[in-house]
């Protein structure tokens, strides 16, 4: 059976005068139909750059250097700009991070929207302005009709997103992606709006690429999860493989850092020095200089993906026969034993 | 927004009335009235023609019979031109300025934007670099250098066009290029600089993912907002046009306001000069506030916080 | 993943990792200060370097290329008035118009009525005139039409005189008048820039240093100041005062400072309310360190470009009133006055508009590019 989305071994780099930048190198997933990814990673670790490398909207010096997104079976990265810009928006479409520069201040909300829906689903505008109302009422926004014909300016932060949100799902999507929708809004508008897209998700049956650096915001929505480093994805299974039972020292890491209100007595964990420099890739696993679980192996060669379980998978020496049995850390073994104790639901509390 | 006009309106009264105080009275300060041309009068005649000037008042009571007569849009009487009041001579010679400055104002404006937007669209291409070099050249090289190669070549050598006079549209081509030079490439440069800056903002990846097309991208969303600024620089433009006009208009022996100007100082006719300083300066405060309306009505941003910058 | 290799390594492999030296926390490029990134960012743009090297030459040029020959600034003699330019050497590549020899084309019903009118033209010195027949012509109106070359300098016994861009109307020599006037126009821009520079940072400087009340006052002032338009006040100015260079450095000054006021108080307001100015009065630093630590260096950047972009306006405005008659008085010269002059024998004589007018647009392109390529070096995003 064939997956909605599949990404294959995809690389991206960036051209720079330095050199080249490999800011993906060789990125597999895939997702099924009402089906939420989480891919969480510190900046840096190459989330962004992949989401834009879907919808080839890759800034600048950017290409795709190899590999394949299959959406339905067929391969956008041999499809054409003009091609892609009949399947942007309307069968991928995307939610950015900062929703104060990322509408256009000197459009109105309504054109905004109905701008989609008459391109893609050929409507006239008084059909499309009929839709686009709906979408505002579906988004939660009071009085959708006098919205309508307001600018951006007009609107606050968490309502704008909303508008950003409603853009993107105008012509319902199969694959929306989200690049860190809630990071640039207050805590309490955060989780008004991922209640929103949760519920969203519910109707229009989209799958949904979350891009996040929060693990509280992955556990909230996600069904898989795949942790970057580097440019690689280096943990991939469900939200209870990924809690509960880590692999990686990477996701051992992640899960240590973060606070948690039952955490007071106990030490953060935090991994120590920075993401390497993608000009020059080290050899061997990228996160060895980081690890202070290493192996002498990490500095030869990188690991390749272990199977954990069916849904599981990490990169990490650790899982291979001749490597010593390591345990994770005490603290993050706390915090495993909190999130299976408390429900992953309340994960994020 | 009333309450905003009407503050602008008062400050520009208020500026207009000084610039007509301070240059009433640096006039005063100069020698030389209508006698210096006629000389072989007698007395009583140069009493006549003192009289007929006012110029036997007080200076406060000349000041304030000046000032009576510009609220009704009287600039008193030229030295000069015997007899001609200097508003005659203002409305004669504005059509020509007015026409040159026009046209050379949206002639230069559209080239400019079209330079700036291929150099953007084309951003480090030769394209790009022909048109930053075009707009580097326009914004140094003065006008009346260009008026004079502009008039060399196809006047003088090539014989395409008259060398100068007016009546006739031939006859604004040249002038209207030379005066075009410098807000074409000043709209250029603005252009591209705007428009680079819009092409990498975030609405734009916004648009893009919704999948509007390359030209949607440009004129749509692109183009309106790199040119919503470009309003606030043709307040300077309008008075590089003025400045320009001045020696436009002389090379080119154009019956305008500029030629006027400079005539009038080579024969010391002070109501004349007087007379177009006060317009020149009712134009700059003039187009100054349009503008500033302008940019309120068509920028959004601006238009609900009450006009206010 | 090939499971084959990873059956092959070697099992020592496989121990945890004796760490030599902690190298993830290095920063990889080597770090530099503002200065040095502005620096670097000027030098390698080539424009910009060419630019100032030309600009140092034309100074260089205004101070001694007026020794370079005998002849000064003001000696008129009629009978040497209106010599085409003439170069040793150069003088015997024709078509560089270095030879010293004025020529036209002239054209009549027949061959000798064309020579005819070109020989009236060159004061009728038949022996210093070469004519060429260019086309022959059947008779009719102006069909005929030959090129007169007149070879002046022989014609006026000048034989061994070399006029190197000629002379002017009154027989002085364009080369001594073309670089004082140049040093005119540069004393007069350098002075005006510096004097702009002078009160425009110290007054926008105290009003956004002190703010309150001071802002509130000086800032009124200003406002009046900038809606009078800069042309107005500056030909007001000029007609009330003696012509000469003072009087148009006054004029280009007396408003001109408010452009610097106000950018130096917008900047020191930004920088005021930054976090490192504020983390720095919290730890009691006296007023004179933060001015000279942190307000300064962060905003001479955009003063020096401001006062770039000064000179080349003052250098436009001095020609502008010159030409208009406002500005240097004869005997002195400035490109103005020069240009206005080349102006009147544009058709005749090309060569007295021709030199002062590249000159003033040469030097107006570099200053440009030279400010173009500041604004990039004091630009952060610039930096590589």
């Amino acid at each position: 059976m064939s997956k909605l989305l599949e990404v294959k071994d995809l690389k991206v780099s960036f051209d720079t005068y330095n050199g080249e930048v490999q800011a993906v190198r060789g990125v597999s997933f895939d997702l099924d139909k009402g089906e939420t990814l989480a891919i969480v990673g510190e900046s840096g670790s190459g989330k962004s750059v992949t989401s834009m490398a879907l919808m080839k909207l890759l800034a600048g010096q950017g290409f795709i250097k190899e590999g394949q997104v299959l959406l339905e079976g067929v391969d956008l990265v041999k499809k054409s700009e003009k091609e892609m810009q009949k399947i942007r928006g309307k069968d991928i479409s995307m939610v950015f991070q900062d929703p104060m520069t990322s509408l256009n201040p000197t459009m109105k909300i309504g054109n905004q929207i109905m701008e989609g829906l008459i391109k893609h689903q050929n409507m006239n505008r008084e059909n499309a302005k009929k839709r686009a109302i709906e979408l505002l009422n579906q988004v939660g926004i009071p009085q959708p009709e006098v919205r309508m014909n307001q600018y951006p300016h007009q609107f606050s932060g968490g309502m704008r997103q909303r508008v950003v949100i409603a853009i993107a799902l105008a012509c319902n999507p199969k694959v929306l992606i989200a690049d860190e929708p809630t990071t640039a809004l207050d805590v309490t508008i955060q989780a008004q709006i991922l209640e929103l897209m949760k519920e969203i998700q519910k109707e229009v049956d989209s799958a949904i690429i979350f891009i996040t650096h929060d693990l509280g915001v992955v556990a909230n929505v996600a069904d898989k999860v795949a942790v970057m480093y580097a440019g690689k994805i280096i943990e991939m299974g469900t939200v209870d493989d990924i809690f509960y039972n880590p692999k990686h020292p990477y996701t051992w890491g992640l899960l240590g850092s973060m606070p948690t209100p039952d955490s007071t007595d106990e030490e953060l964990y935090a991994i120590p020095g920075t993401p390497p420099n993608m000009l020059k890739p080290p050899v061997g696993d990228a996160f060895a200089p980081r690890n202070e679980f290493a192996l002498e192996i990490d500095t030869v060669m990188e690991p390749p993906m272990f199977k954990v379980s069916d849904t599981h998978y990490a990169a990490t020496w650790l899982l291979h026969p001749d490597a010593p049995n390591i345990e994770p850390p005490e603290t993050v073994k706390q915090r495993m034993q909190g999130f299976a104790n408390t429900g992953r639901k309340d994960g994020d509390k | 927004m009333t309450r905003y006009i009407l503050r602008r309106l008062w400050y520009m009264f208020i500026t207009l009335f000084i610039i007509a105080t301070v240059s009433f009275f640096l006039m005063k300060m100069l020698p030389g009235s209508p006698l210096n041309a006629e000389d072989k009068l007698s007395e009583s005649q140069k009493q006549i023609v003192l009289e007929k000037y006012g110029l036997n008042d007080p200076v406060p009571v000349q000041y304030a019979k000046y000032m009576g007569g510009l609220v009704k849009g009287d600039l008193g009487i030229s030295f000069a031109f015997d007899n001609t009041p200097v508003t005659d001579i203002l409305v004669d010679r504005i059509g020509p300025s007015a026409l040159l400055g026009f046209q050379a104002l949206v002639v230069g404006t559209l080239l400019g934007i079209l330079l700036g937007l291929t150099a953007s669209i084309f951003r480090n291409g030769p394209l790009d670099y022909t048109s930053t070099t075009i707009a580097v050249l326009g914004t140094s090289i003065p006008s009346f250098v260009f008026a004079g190669l502009l008039q060399y070549v196809f006047a003088v050598k090539l014989g395409l066009l008259p060398v100068a006079l007016w009546g006739e549209f031939k006859h604004t081509i040249l002038p209207t290029i030379a005066l075009a030079i410098h807000p074409m490439a000043t709209a250029a440069r603005f252009t591209r600089t705007e428009m680079v800056e819009v092409l990498h903002s975030n609405y734009i990846t916004t648009a893009r993912a919704k999948g509007v097309t390359e030209s949607g991208i440009i004129w749509k969303h692109g183009l309106r907002n790199a040119l919503i600024p470009l309003v606030t620089v043709i307040g300077p433009m309008a008075v590089s046009l003025m400045t320009g006009s001045m020696v436009i208009e002389q090379i080119f022996a154009i019956p305008g306001i500029g030629e006027q100007f400079v005539t009038s100082v080579m024969v010391n006719d002070y109501p004349t000069i007087m007379g177009t300083t006060l317009m020149f300066a009712f134009l700059f405060v003039a187009i100054i506030l349009v503008i500033d309306l302008l940019y309120g009505l068509i920028d959004p941003r601006i238009r609900l916080a009450g006009g206010s910058k | 993943m090939d499971n084959k290799n990873q059956n092959n390594i070697p099992k020592e492999l496989f121990k945890p990792l004796v760490r030599k030296e902690d190298t993830s926390e290095k920063i990889s490029s080597p770090s530099r200060t503002f200065w040095q990134d502005a620096r670097r960012t000027l030098f390698s743009n080539k424009m910009a370097m060419f630019s100032i090297f030309i600009l140092v030459a034309i100074i260089l040029l205004s101070i001694f290329a007026p020794m370079f020959n005998e002849y000064g600034n003001d000696d008129q003699d009629l009978s040497r008035a209106k010599l085409p330019p003439r170069v040793p050497v150069l003088e015997n590549v024709s078509w560089l118009g270095f030879d010293g020899t004025l020529s036209g084309k002239y054209t009549g019903n027949n061959v000798e009525a064309a020579t005819a009118k070109a020989i009236a033209r060159y004061d009728n010195n038949e022996d210093f005139i070469d004519i060429k027949v260019v086309s022959e012509g059947d008779g009719s109106r102006n069909s005929a039409e030959v090129k007169a070359t007149y070879h002046i300098y022989d014609a006026k016994g000048l034989e061994d005189t070399y006029f190197w861009i000629g002379t002017d109307t009154l027989g002085r020599d364009q080369w001594t008048r073309l670089w004082l006037g140049t040093r005119v126009s540069l004393i007069i821009a350098f002075v005006a820039a510096a004097i702009d520079l002078l009160i425009g940072v110290s007054y926008g400087g105290i009003s956004g240093f002190y703010g309150g009340r001071v802002d509130n006052i000086l800032q009124r002032i200003v406002e009046v100041l900038v809606g009078i338009p800069n042309l107005v006040i500056i030909l007001l100015m000029m007609l009330v005062l003696q012509p000469g260079i003072v009087s148009i450095v006054i004029a280009l000054t007396i408003t001109g400072w408010t452009g610097m006021a106000r950018i130096v108080r917008g900047e020191i307001l930004k920088v005021k309310s930054q976090e490192f100015v504020l983390a720095a009065r919290t730890l009691g630093t006296p007023n004179g360190t933060i001015i000279r630590k942190h307000l300064i260096p962060n905003i001479s950047g955009i003063i020096i470009i401001n006062t770039m972009f000064t000179i080349p306006g003052a250098i436009f405005f001095e020609a502008f009133l010159s030409f208009i008659g406002l500005g240097i008085v004869p005997p002195d010269a400035s490109l103005g006055s020069l240009i206005d002059i080349g102006f009147d024998n544009m058709s005749l004589y090309p060569y007295m508009l021709v030199f002062p007018a590249i000159l003033i647009s040469v030097i107006m392109i570099a200053f440009n590019i030279v400010g173009d390529g500041l604004r990039d070096a004091f630009d952060p995003k610039m930096h590589k």
